[in-house]
């Protein structure tokens, strides 16, 4: 910084002369870690627990942990929409949604309408500010919430929702694990159930519809889904078409409880298998 | 630099500046402190949705860190730019309507969170219309930056002087980072789906949220630290080849942590092995800017005794040196095993962000007020309670966070003899109530602070204003 010539002495003293050069070259600097912790992921199968999505219709499969994904076959009929051996869900007689060839432990789907609008209404509420869903491969973890937890297994949420805090119990394995009314009393009330409890109520969602969004508009699942497939997460026309008819009639609270009760629930994983080293 | 054959500089938009920081930084650590109280008693979040913790909770963090931190960050790189370059703003009307829309943009940000607008992204919950909005006002702060630099006056400065290079090292970071982590498609006006899933997002988003802390929290508060502290101490900066090597090293290498966010989880070993690597060895351009800070008080230590403002920027570093040191730790796989998911990553972020950044903002913005409206201040008394309400509100606070996250983690792998758990999650919970309470009592010690430091300067202007409007007296 002394010399005061006109011609630059070293390097350092030749981007300190000349704004732009500094600029490159600290955009520069900065970018490398990004190209080398991120850009690996997208393609390094080992990642994600070598989970593959093969085609452009977001078909996954898994040759070495086949239990890990859902597997079924889209392919598109004669009038060009997607279809799928397999369903997600169907509508019973009375026109109630319910699961079609899925059953919990047959591996990653993606999530049903009701339970994707759940999950909207955990991020609206901030769940993931105080509870993880990421259990870490520890003893202790084990035990208090199960196997440690997969990427395959957040494959299709966007965005993740593995958490930074505990303030509350960590949530990956959650479904099945308490009663839908045991739900709906701990939202409604916390304390009544856990007394050592300092998480808020959230009587509101008992009360709201699900199908309705902010100020009144409506919660487009149609929408939801095939964003979702523009994503990468894979639906079948008809999945999409029908995902507003398949959360009328429901509440927030049902919602939320449908994604609560899914958490972990998809993939039944193998204990003498080794998932990760 | 600047004393003499001063250029008349743009002082306008830094006056709006930085009473605009002071009033968020009341705001915000009122949202902060009342969601600590929130956790001690569950009972404060009296069943209304717009204040629930969670909702509340990121209101603080984007009051804290973008409203306050950002009209910092614009206050006092538009304020140094032109005295370290000699000129007037590039453009005073663009520094205007970038300092008018991020105020909107904030404003909006924490409105849409109240409501339950959010991507789901931690510290990047602005959805989609408002980050595009906040994207572009960045980018026209940091054009504006960089051409003012470059339309210098070269016989006086023909050199970027150091703080300007950080500047302008967090100015692109942030934009870079903030936009790749942002991508999204959006569903409605309200909401977006993020590009990214599962462990990619996951490393985008601590990519993302390690260098707010990194490059928003860090180098463009070093920036202000290499203007403000040698001006506050009327020395040079103790060495000029420290604050190369730093800079480089910082650049280069804070980007790389985020991984250390994700130890043990899904994300490949081999990324969290390297971000706690990296995150070790930025001790050392952490402790080189830190000393560069404190070493240029040599031989002038006596004036902390009298200087309240200095005092504010010394001990930021003090608390800089201890929150670079015990990130690292952290970072450290055993350490982490411990601490993650627990208080102490709470803690650890507050030694930093009331320690560090608060308290080396608090001194600049109490020089940039004598400067810009050419007055003492209305008390140095008050300024000296401030110092004091913030310090031990910082330390009540990050003491508390240090035993209920230890606590916390040593709970939950604790075994009986029988080899079982020996605690339920719940019995943790109830076990942090004491710490909870301290903590929120720290925060609002620190929360009066801010609150006597709005009231110093509203008092101070006031006084520069009467005095201004009577001109015979005013060449005293």
């Amino acid at each position: 910084m002394s010399n005061h010539d006109d011609k630059p002495t070293n390097w350092q003293d030749g981007v300190e002369r000349n704004i732009f050069a500094l600029f490159l070259a600290t955009a520069l600097a900065v970018s490398i870690a990004g190209i080398v912790e991120i850009v690996p992921l997208f393609y390094l199968k080992s990642a994600v627990d070598y989970t593959e999505q093969t085609d452009k219709y977001g078909n996954a499969k898994n040759e070495k942990f086949p239990e890990l994904v859902w597997e079924r076959t889209f392919t598109e009929d004669a009038e060009g929409k997607i279809v799928s051996e397999k369903a997600l869900y169907k509508f019973d007689k009375n026109g109630k949604p319910m699961m079609a060839d899925w059953k919990a432990g047959d591996g990653v789907r993606p999530y049903t309408p009701l339970e994707l609008a759940g999950r909207d209404l955990y991020l609206r509420e901030g769940c993931y500010i105080c509870h993880s869903q990421m259990i870490r491969p520890f003893r202790d973890e084990r035990e208090r919430y199960g196997h440690f937890s997969l990427a395959t297994e957040s494959m299709y949420d966007h965005p993740m929702q593995w958490g930074s805090k505990r303030t509350g119990p960590d949530l990956a394995r959650l479904g099945g694990k308490y009663s839908d009314e045991w739900h709906v009393m701990h939202l409604l009330r916390p304390q009544d159930l856990v007394p050592e409890s300092v998480m808020p109520a959230y009587p509101w969602l008992a009360e709201r519809q699900v199908s309705e969004d902010f100020f009144g508009t409506e919660r487009d699942m149609k929408k939801r889904l095939s964003v979702m497939r523009t994503l990468g997460v894979p639906y079948t026309d008809w999945e999409i078409e029908n995902a507003n008819k398949a959360i009328e009639g429901y509440t927030e609270m049902d919602a939320m409880v449908a994604y609560l009760q899914v958490l972990g629930t998809m993939v039944k994983l193998d204990d003498s298998k080794v998932y990760r080293q | 630099m600047d004393t003499t054959a001063q250029p008349q500089y743009d002082n306008g938009v830094v006056k709006y500046l930085t009473v605009g920081a002071i009033v968020f930084l009341v705001i915000g650590t009122f949202f902060g402190t009342f969601a600590a109280s929130q956790l001690a008693w569950p009972a404060l979040n009296f069943d209304i949705a717009e204040i629930t913790f969670a909702r509340l909770r990121v209101m603080h963090t984007n009051t804290v860190i973008f409203a306050f931190g950002g009209m910092t960050l614009m206050a006092t790189a538009f304020y140094t730019v032109q005295r370290t370059n000699g000129v007037k703003l590039w453009s005073n009307s663009m520094a205007w309507w970038t300092a008018i829309l991020f105020t909107i943009g904030l404003l909006l940000t924490v409105v849409s969170i109240s409501l339950g607008m959010t991507t789901g992204k931690e510290y990047h919950e602005q959805e989609w219309p408002l980050a595009i909005a906040i994207a572009v006002v960045w980018t026209m702060y940091t054009f504006n930056f960089v051409m003012t630099i470059a339309i210098r006056n070269k016989e006086t400065h023909s050199h970027v002087y150091v703080s300007n290079w950080f500047f302008l090292g967090m100015m692109i970071a942030i934009t870079y980072l903030y936009v790749v982590n942002g991508l999204a498609i959006p569903v409605s006006l309200f909401r977006s789906y993020s590009m990214f899933a599962g462990v990619q997002d996951a490393m985008i988003q601590w990519w993302w949220g390690h260098n707010a802390v990194g490059f928003f929290l860090t180098a463009g508060f070093l920036a202000i630290m290499y203007y403000f502290v040698p001006k506050q101490a009327q020395r040079p900066i103790y060495s000029y080849r420290l604050s190369v090597i730093h800079f480089w090293a910082l650049m280069f290498g804070y980007v790389w942590l985020g991984a250390h966010h994700l130890q043990y989880t899904a994300l490949p070993d081999w990324t969290g092995s390297l971000g706690a690597v990296i995150s070790l060895a930025m001790i050392i351009p952490s402790w080189g800017g830190a000393l560069n800070g404190m070493l240029t008080l040599s031989g002038a230590w006596d004036r902390l005794r009298t200087d309240y403002i200095l005092r504010f920027l010394i001990i930021s570093l003090a608390f800089y040196a201890m929150s670079t040191f015990e990130g690292p730790v952290m970072a450290a796989k055993t350490v982490n095993a411990l601490s993650h998911y627990t208080d102490w990553t709470v803690g650890h972020v507050h030694s930093g962000a009331l320690g560090w950044v608060a308290m080396v903002s608090i001194g600049a913005l109490y020089h940039m007020v004598m400067k810009l409206w050419k007055t003492e201040m209305y008390s140095m008394q008050l300024i000296n309670f401030h110092f004091w309400l913030a310090t031990i509100g910082t330390v009540f606070y990050i003491v508390a966070m240090w035993v209920s996250g230890i606590m916390q983690g040593l709970m939950w792998r604790a075994y009986d003899e029988y080899g079982t758990l020996a605690y339920t999650f719940a019995e943790s919970v109830a076990a942090m109530h004491p710490y909870y309470a301290m903590r929120a009592f720290g925060g609002l010690l620190f929360f009066s602070g801010a609150v006597v430091m709005l009231y110093n300067v509203v008092m101070t202007i006031r006084m520069a204003n009467a005095r201004a409007s009577k001109p015979v007296e005013a060449t005293a």
